[in-house]
């Protein structure tokens, strides 16, 4: 914890200073930015086929940054995301069948929903911590998979939710067969909700999470009411994934009960840690490279894909503490471990 | 001293089971004081202090900042109104700079520490302020390091910036040396001796010679009840508090 020797060199710190972010001005954060915005503008026209799985992708991405929020920023250790997922995604197919079919007032709907529910549940279970946290996030995410299980007239329980119409949006973009509407329909909202997480986690409020995740007594100590950060947090976090869960349910016109399942939190939590937590980016890293190595490894074998991302997050927590995104600067230091050994003095 | 005291503690009792902690303890701190609080291991000497800035709520008695009663308020809002402490354990931001440490209270502070938006103006303001809180304690050259790589000497004189950085009427520095190899002291005990002179401080010390000469006043604490309290003069000739701390070598 605390460096006692004075003369031991100590590891390089992750990236959480917020001393980077005012010099990261230069070409290369720029091309860091631009890149992953530049491969989802390409992909549009280069996808064919592929524009569907695309689109899932997308809406992942948006998952795992509104765990990202909650996890990595504030340090808050949930399982429960899918609950506000399943939700959004619920409200959304439900609002399109019973009040409307335009998609943005259903979306609105389903962001305010979600937020709703993130915020009386984080309200109720937030003073928690740890494992105690972590068990309550489990049995909310299980009562709501269980409702919606069994409220069949509802929500059609295993079968699904069908049957959902949606309006092209502004009454021009018609959601197609091909996928083109809702492709790009999931890209600006997940552009939108990434510059408002963008700002959030740089603005004050940002770095009062970040001491929070670090340590939450400290804190404390300075005037922090925690309690409110969190659920401040916890709120917005839900509300962008159930924004996740309304794209979904629009690209998809279905929702099924798999959404609310543990399987859902279980596997954007990989995502998130596969890519690197604290990054934003590594939502993107995290959800493309687990949708591509599922798609390049189920033709081998439908399970093999399964056996390949587990080892992959096995190698990623072991080796890389910052996931995917660390790669760069971890090899850095091996190339120069490397190139200062062949001294032997 | 005629003026009201800013902090006056009465009757606080608190006990873990049967185990007791804090027994009907009384205390007044006026503006300026200069307060030590020692006793042995046990005592009861932190749990005060976590009393009195809430992080444990006290079984009975009254605390009040200001003729304001605050034993029922939660520890963040008794920190707005005045009452800021050190930690005997460093209790940092260890994976921030030394500056973002001191910035982040003064954010919060200036109440701003909520807002998401426009904000870079007042946080350049809380940046430069916390150079200057550091400057003047003396590791102002350290500002940029992230706080795990500090030897834990500077460490601990960052916990006492925090502190001063939230504009405290109230300070309780919980052992600020403790831990720190003896040829680093004297650095803190410049710092504490160049601590503004209209804070009302209670220190918490074992080093006697610390104490000594810091304080105006000791309070001895055992088994969660003022066994003494005087001037430093009395109390290391006190052959009760001598039988029971300082022990016969001391002084």
């Amino acid at each position: 914890m605390t460096a006692l020797n004075r003369d031991e060199p100590v590891a390089a710190p992750p990236a959480t200073s917020f001393g980077a972010m005012t010099s990261g001005r230069s070409w290369l954060a720029l091309v860091g930015h631009a890149l992953p915005w530049a491969i989802i503008i390409v992909f549009y026209f280069m996808a064919g086929g592929y524009l569907s799985l695309g689109t899932q992708v997308l809406i992942w991405i948006l998952f795992a940054l509104s765990l990202d929020l909650a996890l990595g920023y504030a340090g808050i250790v949930t399982l429960g995301q899918a609950a506000f997922f399943g939700l959004g995604a619920y409200a959304a197919g439900l609002f399109a069948i019973h009040v409307s079919p335009d998609p943005i007032l259903g979306h609105i709907a389903a962001v305010l929903i979600a937020g709703l529910f993130g915020l009386v549940t984080g309200a109720m279970i937030l003073h928690t911590t740890g494992v105690t946290f972590l068990m309550l996030t489990l049995a909310i995410v299980s009562i709501l998979f269980e409702y919606a299980n069994q409220a069949r007239s509802l929500t059609g329980g295993d079968d699904g939710l069908q049957g959902v119409k949606i309006d092209p949006i502004f009454g021009m973009f018609e959601f197609n067969i091909f996928g083109e509407t809702a492709y790009v329909y999931a890209a600006v909202v997940l552009f939108i909700w990434f510059l408002i997480s963008w700002r959030i986690v740089h603005s004050p409020f940002g770095r009062s999470l970040d001491g929070i995740r670090q340590n939450a007594r400290r804190m404390r100590a300075i005037g922090t009411p925690v309690w409110w950060r969190l659920l401040a947090v916890y709120t917005l976090s839900a509300a962008m994934a159930g924004s996740a869960g309304a794209l979904s349910a629009h690209a998809t016109r279905f929702v099924g009960l798999s959404v609310l399942s543990l399987l859902t939190s279980g596997i954007v939590t990989v995502m998130l840690i596969l890519g690197g937590t604290r990054r934003l980016y590594g939502a993107f890293v995290g959800a493309a490279v687990y949708y591509l190595v599922q798609d390049a490894t189920a033709r081998i074998s439908p399970y093999f894909w399964e056996f390949v991302v587990g080892l992959m997050l096995i190698a990623t927590v072991l080796f890389l503490e910052g996931g995917l995104l660390d790669l760069g600067r971890v090899g850095r230091r091996l190339f120069d471990r490397l190139r200062r050994r062949p001294d032997p003095t | 001293m005629s003026a009201a005291p800013v902090l006056s503690v009465r009757g606080l009792c608190k006990n873990f089971g049967a185990l007791i902690v804090a027994q009907a303890i009384d205390v007044d701190l006026f503006a300026g004081a200069r307060v030590g609080l020692i006793g042995p291991n046990g005592a009861g000497k932190t749990t005060f202090v976590n009393l009195l800035t809430g992080f444990l709520h006290p079984d009975a008695g009254t605390i009040t900042l200001d003729g304001l009663s605050i034993e029922t308020m939660v520890a963040e809002r008794r920190v707005h109104h005045g009452l800021a402490r050190t930690h005997q354990i460093n209790t940092l931001l260890v994976e921030m700079t030394v500056r973002d440490n001191v910035a982040i209270a003064i954010a919060e502070r200036e109440k701003f520490a909520w807002r998401m938006m426009r904000y870079k103006p007042q946080w350049r303001a809380c940046l430069e302020e916390a150079q200057t809180r550091l400057d003047q304690i003396g590791i102002g050259a350290i500002g940029d390091r992230i706080v795990r790589e500090l030897p834990y000497g500077q460490q601990r004189l960052l916990e006492i910036a925090i502190a001063l950085a939230l504009k405290p009427r109230v300070l309780l520095l919980d052992e600020p040396a403790a831990g720190v190899p003896s040829a680093e002291t004297h650095h803190i005990h410049d710092v504490l001796s160049k601590l503004p002179k209209d804070i009302a401080i209670l220190i918490i010390e074992h080093d006697m010679d610390v104490i000594f000469r810091f304080a105006q006043e000791i309070i001895v604490l055992v088994q969660g009840r003022v066994l003494r309290r005087g001037v430093p003069a009395e109390i290391a000739t006190d052959p009760e508090v001598r039988a029971v701390y300082l022990g016969r070598t001391v002084v």
